[in-house]
């Protein structure tokens, strides 16, 4: 175990915030501009894994098993959203035949 | 706690009843585990307020009124339900196992004491809306509701779960009282991580409550989810975001206030304009309610913006004011959809002529929602103008005024088709059953009581 958590620590604190950051991103940006649900859940997905890899970094960092259990937590509730979430995307599927969020798009204003 | 885990026994032992096919003993099986529930947490109010389990959950008289609003809006929510699922659905135990489900989600988020917990308890809260939402498998409406609170909600979270993490990697906790120790002992060097969790955390919430500009899933979902799941969103999910997203900030972020309040002044001012602007153009009733709670959520940041010791009571008489009306809004909305076929305005033409009781009601919810005397919302909106008063934001109490008024004109233009103008060809009179009178009548003498004695709510902390 404290090969591991020296192996972390062999990539400086700052690198694992960056890379932390950019991957967020690109999951935020992805929700944002993508219309095919699967890759939308896909993004978010990629928001909750830059969460728990940067909870780990911290976590080995500050020695304290606290943000390894978190990680837990996020992976257990990230599952369970996901298996609602692709229920509703099959109900949507079998209503119009198609992943896009445009082919739904009933309710304006 | 000891209702948090009767709630949760409550919807397994829910969908054992559906499983054995008595219909009839749903309604009374969770009425009657509510009002345990109650009991519990009325019989907590005395105890020390200590964090429990390793500092994971905290039952102080803040989580417990909340707690308890929210059990009782549940209660006042499910009596509508007598006729209503039956009427979408075969399989009637899952909407109440989930909707208790989602109220021990609810109880959680108000007690949180620890980060984890928030994080669980708004997912229990939101996973098994999810599936409320889109349970009308046919109706694309219903769908689209679904799969779009779905995906907001799940957006949300990864906001609020990288703020979580950032202030984790400042300060090493998830603990409020270590974060809030962290603030106090260091004034000066606040590591910018912290402001960038900051700044997380309030997306993420303003998310969660339907702040603008975050607010754009509120109307669609509202308005494609079936009615009573509106209701339930719209009130019982709200005010436990709120409370969330009080105690947080009076608790932790309290001292940091330089930082916070302009951005959290930006949100209040976008969201009162968004919500009452839009509403006012809608010519649905949903609709117009769906922009309305968006208005409603501004006037609540009132209390976040300027913490005080009123800032707990303040938004806890709002909330019970907004959510009363709004129960009875909806609920109206119900029985006019059943038996007109629309949620427009002009379905409520002369409801004043043939049920007289519930114009009555409907009115003295809309007045409560404008905020005129004699009403909870008039209460609920003095104690959130005085608390930005006392704290000299003198150009948002201008603004919040310009918006009450514009408040008034759409609550307004229903009391004026339901007794000023006359029913539609073809509508057929109804008559109110008996559990909406009900439920009714209480929502609108709480709603009266409050206005004449708010005393006994503003004394509760």
């Amino acid at each position: 175990m404290d090969h591991i958590v020296q192996n972390i620590q062999g990539i400086p604190l700052n690198h694992y915030l960056i890379f932390c950051s950019i991957v967020f991103a690109i999951g935020v940006i992805g929700v944002l501009i993508r219309r095919n649900v699967i890759i939308i859940m896909m993004s978010i997905e990629l928001m909750l894994n830059s969460v728990n890899l940067l909870l780990a970094a911290f976590s080995a960092y500050r020695g304290d098993a606290s943000g390894q259990v978190f990680v837990f937590f996020v992976m257990a509730l990230a599952a369970a959203e996901v298996a609602v979430g692709l229920a509703i995307v099959i109900m949507v599927y079998r209503n119009t035949k198609s992943v896009d969020l445009e082919s739904l798009s009933k309710l304006r204003w | 706690m000891a209702a948090i885990i009767t709630l949760s026994l409550l919807g397994i032992v829910l969908l054992y009843i559906g499983l054995y096919k008595a219909k009839k003993a749903l309604l009374p099986t969770t009425l009657i585990g509510l009002l345990v529930a109650l009991g519990f947490e009325i019989c907590d109010w005395g105890k020390e307020a200590v964090p429990l389990f390793h500092g994971m959950v905290i039952f102080d008289h803040f989580a417990l009124s909340f707690s308890i609003l929210c059990i009782l809006l549940t209660a006042l929510i499910l009596l509508l339900s007598k006729a209503y699922f039956s009427a979408i659905s075969t399989n009637i135990a899952e909407y109440y196992c989930l909707i208790v489900f989602s109220l021990t989600g609810a109880l959680l988020v108000n007690a949180y004491h620890n980060f984890a917990i928030l994080f669980i308890g708004i997912e229990i809260m939101s996973v098994a809306l999810y599936i409320l939402a889109g349970i009308r498998r046919k109706d694309l409406y219903s769908n689209e509701a679904s799969l779009k609170y779905f995906i907001m909600g799940a957006f949300s979270t990864g906001f609020l779960l990288f703020g979580i993490t950032l202030l984790y990697g400042a300060t090493g906790t998830f603990d409020l009282s270590g974060l809030r120790q962290y603030v106090v002992d260091t004034p000066q060097g606040i590591s910018p991580l912290f402001y960038a969790g900051i700044l997380f955390m309030l997306v993420g919430l303003c998310f969660k409550v339907g702040a603008a500009p975050f607010h754009f899933w509120v109307p669609d979902v509202y308005d494609g989810s079936p009615i009573l799941i509106t209701t339930y969103m719209s009130t019982v999910v709200k005010v436990a975001s709120f409370a969330a997203f009080l105690r947080l900030f009076d608790y932790v972020f309290a001292a940091l206030n330089d930082f916070w309040t302009p951005i959290l002044l930006a949100v209040i001012v976008i969201t009162l304009f968004v919500g009452n602007i839009s509403a006012l153009m809608q010519t649905s009733f949903k609709r117009m309610l769906a922009y309305s709670s968006v208005a409603h959520a501004g006037y609540m940041l009132f209390a976040i913006l300027s913490l005080g010791a009123n800032s707990a009571s303040g938004i806890f008489v709002y909330a019970v004011a907004y959510s009363l009306s709004s129960v009875v809004g909806f609920g109206t909305l119900i029985l006019v959809k059943k038996y007109n076929g629309s949620d427009q305005f002009i379905a409520f033409n002369g409801l004043g002529k043939s049920n007289p009781l519930l114009a009555v009601t409907l009115t003295l919810a809309m007045l409560s929602l404008a905020g005129i005397p004699l009403t909870a919302g008039f209460i609920g909106k003095f104690m959130m103008f005085t608390t930005a008063m006392n704290d000299y934001h003198i150009t948002l109490l201008l603004l919040a005024a310009v918006n009450a008024i514009i408040g008034v004109f759409y609550y307004l233009r229903v009391i004026v088709h339901m007794y000023f103008k006359s029913a539609e060809e073809g509508t057929t009179p109804f008559v109110m059953p008996l559990n909406f009178k009900m439920v009714f009548v209480i929502a609108a003498i709480l709603t009266l009581a409050v206005g004449i004695y708010p005393q006994c709510l503003i004394g509760l902390f």
